[in-house]
Formats: C-alpha cells, structure tokens, sequence
C-alpha cells in the first residue's frame, strides 16, 4: 500500500546492464513507454508549457503579468502567506512525524504493519470526504470549539482562518512525512546510539548528536514533499479557509474561471513552479551532501 | 540545562528508560497512539454524520436515522454524479493500466539514453502543484473543447493516475527474476508462451495495484474535476464540493459515507489477492 508515496527502486541496474541474449526485444521493449510519452507530452507537458508562456504573451507581450503581480497588493501578500504556510505546516507535520517514525523502526513487524496503514489511512480515504468531515469539526459549534468551550476557552473556531487550513494540511500530509523519515531512520545502525551512551554521552546528546544528523537527509526529504505539495493545495484552502485570507491556489482559481485571466493566472503558476523546482534542486543538492556524510560516520 | 541535571531528568523519568532496550516507553506509546487518533478520528466522523437526522451539519447529530442515504440513493443529481464518477473511473483504471503497466516494461527492459529524463516526466504529474495543472490542462481544453466531455475528464485522469501505475509496476518489475523467463525458454518455451505462462502470472498483482490506484485516483479527484465540469457532466466529488459550498446539503455526508467505504474496500482488494496468493 505504501506504492505511490515510496519512492521507486534502481531497476537501471537489472535492466540496463543484463546479459543481451534478447537483443532484438529489447529494441522492442523501448517502444512501450511511447504511448504514455506521447499522452504525457501532449496532456500535460504542452499544457504547462502553454501557461507558462501566456503568462508573458496574454494580453500583451512582455514581463506585463509579473510586475502586475509585483504592483497588485494583493499577489505578493497571498504568496508570501502560502510560503509562510507551508513552511509552518512542514514543520508541525515533522514534529508529529518524527516520534512516530522512529517508534516505526522500534516496534515489531506487526505493529509496524499497523503503524503503517494508519499513516496511509488519510491518504486513502476520500479527498472530499477528509475536508468535509474537517469542515464539521472545525465550524461554529463544531468539535473542536466545543472541546475548548468546555475548559473555558470560547469562539475558537477555525473554520474560514489559515489555521484551520493549516490543520487539515497537517493531517493529509503526514504520509509523506512519515514515509521518507521512516525509510531513512531504518538505516540508522541503533548501536551507534549504545556506542555513544556508553561513551559516557547522557541520551539526550547521544540523541542530539548521533541520531539526529543521521535522520536528517529523510527530514529534509519529508520537509520538501510536504511543502511542494501544500504550494498546490486547492480544496482544502477553497472550503475551510476564507477568501479575505486565500492562499495562492484559491488566487489562481479565481483569476481562470470568474475573470479568464490566464496571463496573471499563469505568472502566478509559473512562480509557484518555479518555488518548486527550486525547493527540488535545493533538496537534492543537500540530500547528497547528507548521505555522503552519513557514509562517512558509519564507515568511521 | 547542564549535563549533569539532564541525566538526572533522564533517568527519573521510567519512559525513557524502558524505550532504551528495543522496546517503546509509555511516553512515545502515548504520543503514538495520539496520533493514530489524529490522522483516523476527523475522517471517521463523517459516518456518525450520515446517520443523523437533522438538516444541519451539526456535530455530533441528536437523532439518527438514514434519510440522508435515502436522500442520496433517491436524487437523480447524486445518483447520475456517481454514474458519471465510476463510468470515468473505470475508463481511467484501463488506460492508464495499459500505459502505464507498457511504459514500466519499457523503463525496466529497454536500454536507451534519456532514460532518467523519461522517468521523471512519467513522475512529474504528482510534483507540479495540483492547481497549476488542473489550469494548465483547463486552459488547452478550453480551446480544444474538450471541456464537460468524457474524453477530457479521462485524459486528464490519466495523466494523473500515469505516476501511480508507473511507480507499482516498477516496483513490481524490480523483483522480477528474469533468469526465469531464460529457464522457460531453454526448457522449450517460445516468447508468446513465456509471456503468458510465466511474466503474466508474476506481474499481475502490480497490474490489479495499479488499476486499482488508477481508478481511485481518478474517483477521488477534484480540482481538475471542478474545473472541468459543466451542468451536464459532474463527478461525484463536485457535487459533493457544490454540496458544501453552494447549497448547505447534509447528502454530502451519506456521500462520505459511502466514499470513505468504498475506497477503503477497493484498495483492500490487492492486498486480499495478494495473501491469496502467498498461501495456496
């Protein structure tokens, strides 16, 4: 059940350096992926592409939509909270990832098992069902304000505010920050922790400085996930948050179907890419430098 | 906080010293089990929900009853999205089946330059934020008038619900031992045979987890959905999305309700075959 968020195995080493005793289905086999190439290609990719350029040609050539969005008051505000956002919500999705997936890599295969659809459950369940039953409990009356009338805290309601968002982002997300922290703690070799208690370092510091910086490449690899994909959150933001405090999705949204404006709409997309691949290449460029690291203090 | 007085805090505290030898202390136990709670409880209310029988979305109801499944199994509107969101769903699951298990054939036994480059485009769908997509893909529609039309929504679909096949199937193919197809044809087997006696048996589980996220996939989606409908061709999740936010219609909740089953089922599917398989 893990499939889509795992990440996929090195098939390069079985398929491209075998034996060739199969030469000429080999040949065949490459025209397999056309197909879904050419569906890509034309479904997706030029699409993209179309964007991105009516983003400098619609309604004039030029850089006319980003300094608009530059100028406008309100694009820049939505983006930086969207940033803001997603950092906070990668964050608090860490802090509630990390314990349990380090309690993943102690416990048995069974509770593992368990452990494991339980992360996945919001993954599986419906998207709009999640966000309807968020909307429930989040609104005037709901759960959550009861909870808190009860110790005498009143009017907390989260429904139509960033935090409410926030929350449920939280929720959804936590898969794909469980996942990469678990698969990257599971290679932690736990003796070193033994080595370094009985090195005389109390738990805390052997945690802090052994465990710790071992943990880090599937942290920063759990951290980019999540916020990539709450940069393109739509539903959530649209049903529990508030169009005076909309996220950048809800702008794009609005900008395509009220007013057809595919030039802004696009200037916005393209940034929003743009702070995607670069949190992608960051990340990749860090993950290496960790896992050399890593290399080097298990080795020692 | 010193050295000393941090070890002292440690070792007063049980949790953390019973978690030291391989086992869990109560203290992680409970932020666990917190957890759990937190990523099951706020998806599992919408089942108390749908029995309710009040005309609000007030939670917890104050009286039960199954008008609201009557509601929704007795509206043309929510009975035609449902139609409309398994007839898509399914269309989807095959296409994206058939592309998506041949590419990974490709990708696994082909060796070619830009390998890596066709990888990443096959992953790419699930990078790209989803609002950017639904109005990349919106906006050549548009001009293409694929907009409200079946072909569209399943297109659309299926280069969504491509990464999720790819990935299983690859996954699937790594663990294939090819040795076996070459044991098959020294014993006398041709091509045709092999394929059928032997690759097909071994990848089939990946083939049925790929349909399967394929056609939830495409039953879950929204954002592309909502762009794309038109008052004659709704999915099932718009009109629970128009359910929320246009009219303030608990059906939604039965909708829920009937979702968060029927996915969870569906998916279990694979997992069933698979054990299956492993006890004959």
């Amino acid at each position: 059940m893990s499939a889509p968020t795992a990440s996929a195995p090195p098939v390069a080493a079985t398929g491209g350096a075998g034996p060739a005793p199969a030469r000429p289905r080999r040949r065949m086999a490459g025209w397999f992926i056309l197909p879904a190439t050419a569906l890509l290609l034309v479904f997706f990719c030029y699409p993209l592409a179309f964007v991105i350029w009516r983003s400098f040609t619609d309604p004039s050539a030029g850089l006319g939509n980003y300094t608009a969005l530059l100028h406008d008051g309100v694009s820049t505000t939505v983006l930086v909270r969207t940033l803001v956002t997603g950092l906070i919500v990668s964050a608090c999705t860490l802090v509630i990832a990390y314990p349990y997936a380090y309690t993943m890599t102690r416990v048995g295969p069974r509770g593992r098992n368990l452990m494991t659809v339980v992360v996945l459950l919001p993954f599986w369940t419906s998207m709009m069902a999640r966000n309807f039953a968020w909307y429930m409990l989040e609104q005037r009356g709901g759960l959550i304000d009861d909870a808190f009338s009860a110790v005498g805290i009143h009017g907390v309601v989260l429904l139509g505010s960033v935090p409410g968002v926030a929350v449920a982002m939280v929720q959804v997300m936590l898969p794909f920050m469980v996942l990469p922290l678990y698969s990257g703690m599971e290679g932690i070799d736990k003796r070193l922790l033994d080595a370094a208690t009985s090195l005389g370092a109390p738990r805390w510091r052997a945690f802090a400085r052994v465990y710790l910086p071992l943990s880090l490449p599937g942290v920063l690899s759990g951290f980019t996930l999540v916020f990539i994909l709450t940069l393109g959150f739509y539903v959530t933001p649209a049903l529990l948050g508030s169009p005076q405090e909309s996220l950048v999705a809800q702008l794009i949204a609005t900008q395509v179907s009220k007013l057809l404006d595919f030039g802004g709409a696009g200037a916005l997309g393209t940034v929003l890419l743009a702070v995607t691949l670069l949190a992608l290449f960051v990340v990749s460029r860090f993950a290496n430098l960790s896992s050399t690291t890593e290399k080097a203090v298990t080795n020692d | 906080m010193t050295e000393q007085a941090s070890t002292a805090a440690a070792a007063g505290r049980p949790g953390l010293r019973a978690g030291r030898d391989g086992g869990v202390g109560w203290g992680l136990r409970s932020v666990v089990a917190l957890t759990g709670l937190v990523l099951i409880a706020p998806t599992a209310v919408v089942i108390p929900m749908s029995f309710s029988a009040g005309d609000t979305f007030q939670f917890p109801p104050e009286d039960w009853s199954l008008r609201w499944y009557q509601a929704f199994f007795s509206s043309e509107k929510w009975m035609r999205s449902l139609l409309t969101s398994v007839q898509i769903g399914l269309l989807v699951a095959v296409t994206a089946t058939v592309l998506g298990v041949a590419a990974a054939f490709g990708l696994n036994r082909a060796g070619f330059r830009g390998r890596g480059a066709i990888r990443s485009l096959m992953m790419a769908p699930l990078i790209v934020p989803g609002i950017v997509v639904a109005v990349a893909i919106y906006g050549v529609f548009l001009r293409w008038q694929l907009n409200g039309t079946a072909i569209g929504f399943v297109t659309a679909h299926t280069v969504m619900a491509l990464p999720f096949v790819v990935t299983v199937m690859t996954t699937s193919l790594a663990g294939y031992d090819r040795t076996l197809d070459t044991a098959a044809a020294s014993l006398g087997a041709t091509q045709v045979t092999t394929f059928f006696r032997i690759t097909v048996p071994l990848i089939a589980p990946g083939v049925l987890s790929g349909f399967v996220f394929a056609f939830v996939m495409s039953l879950d989606e929204v954002v592309v959905a909502l762009f794309l409908q038109t008052p004659d061709i709704q999915t099932l999740p718009v009109q629970m999305y128009n359910s929320i936010t246009l009219e303030i219609d608990p059906t939604i909740a039965a909708a829920s309700s009937l979702m968060v089953t029927a996915t969870t089922l569906v998916l279990l599917v694979p997992q069933f075959v698979r054990r299956k398989r492993s006890t004959p």
